[in-house]
């Protein structure tokens, strides 16, 4: 059976997509899924930097494209700590149109018969990138912040996906801040469901962790500690079908919370 | 605490702005939506009063607070009832 194929969008850029899919990436591999990342995003590449791949790039995406590479199986670059996790690495010299719609769909479709998840990581904006990364999907994960512009954006490209005939898209909500959301100074996630109405695939909080990962080039699914990398857990398992609740992000309970708390000893 | 916060909560404000924004982003995303209400209300209208259809003008406007739909439709003759 072929695998799935996802892209990973936003429109807008800086929200999180490529951080995203690393994680996704990543946390389904753990799950023993075996997955392939395209970075389609060519001229601007960083999937392989998040990975901590980056001095490993051989051939990329265009070349695979333009055969200059024998075939994608040499192009793609196995994850460091992970066997059944690889990288299909975007061109950095080069610009959006060395690769076109149907050359991604030709590489996504030899990939799909290899591995259960193909994740591909698609540039913001709304021209030829983001046609390339949405050519081969059939199904779509949108990313977007809790901001005006970043839930705009969202909309606009829920409105474009549909043109391409990904009709049921889902979102995940990143860098959710439960103490702003509780001052009211953050739109929540019913504000936002409200305002986009697609499916919710996941609520990821903000955390400090998802810097320090990317510093380290370790995605925070493989860290225990970070609330981030919990999120993208659940959300992992979500793909996979599980029915799992959505972390309560009500906030740290303040002062007179606490002190109720401690009150009647829990 | 309510009486150190007299603004309304920020969150309030990019709500409110944001469902404004998309009235007008997706009436203009969708090709022909104006195009479309054009045509079922100069059918629906049609049917009571006879209207001049050339100068029919229809426009999606946005203030601050609301957005509303406007429509100038010039009448040449009201229909008897049992026209």
């Amino acid at each position: 059976m072929a695998g799935r194929v996802i892209v990973v969008t936003s429109g807008k850029g800086g929200v999180g997509k490529t951080t995203t899919v690393a994680n996704l990436g990543t946390g389904l591999a753990l799950c023993h899924k075996k997955v392939v990342m395209i970075d389609a995003d060519i001229g601007l590449r960083n999937l392989d930097v998040v990975m901590g791949l980056e001095n490993r790039i051989v051939y990329d995406l265009v070349d695979v494209a333009e055969k200059t590479c024998r075939s994608v199986a040499k192009a793609l670059i196995k994850d460091k700590r992970l066997g059944n996790l690889f990288l299909l690495p975007a061109a950095q010299t080069r610009n959006k149109d060395a690769v076109t719609p149907q050359q991604m769909v030709a590489i996504v479709d030899e990939l799909k018969e290899e591995f259960d998840y193909v994740l591909i990581d698609c540039p913001a904006g709304i021209e030829r990138g983001f046609d390339n990364a949405v050519a081969a999907a059939t199904e779509a994960i949108v990313v977007t912040t809790p901001e005006v512009s970043a839930v705009r954006d969202a909309d606009r490209i829920i409105g474009l996906l549909q043109e391409k005939e990904l009709y049921e898209p889902v979102l995940i909500l990143n860098r959710l801040r439960p103490d702003m959301v509780k001052k009211g100074d953050m739109m929540d996630v019913d504000d936002i469901n409200d305002i986009l109405a697609i499916k919710l695939l996941g609520i990821v909080p903000d955390d400090e962790e998802i810097i320090i990962s990317t510093n380290k080039g370790e995605p925070a699914v493989l860290n225990n500690h970070s609330k981030a990398g919990e999120a993208f857990r659940n959300i992992v398992r979500r793909l996979e079908g599980e029915e799992v609740p959505f972390m309560s992000l009500g906030g740290e309970p303040g002062l007179f919370g606490r002190f109720l708390k401690l009150m009647s000893g829990k | 605490m309510k009486i150190f916060r007299e603004e309304t909560p920020s969150k309030q404000q990019a709500v409110e702005r944001l469902r404004l924004i998309l009235v007008h982003d997706r009436a203009k995303v969708s090709t022909g939506l104006l195009e479309l209400l054009r045509g079922e209300i100069i059918n629906a209208i049609s049917k009571y009063v006879e209207i001049d259809e050339d100068e029919i003008e229809i426009e999606l406007n946005a203030s601050d607070s609301k957005a509303e739909l406007v429509a100038n439709i010039p009448v040449v003759r009201v229909r008897r009832a049992n026209e």
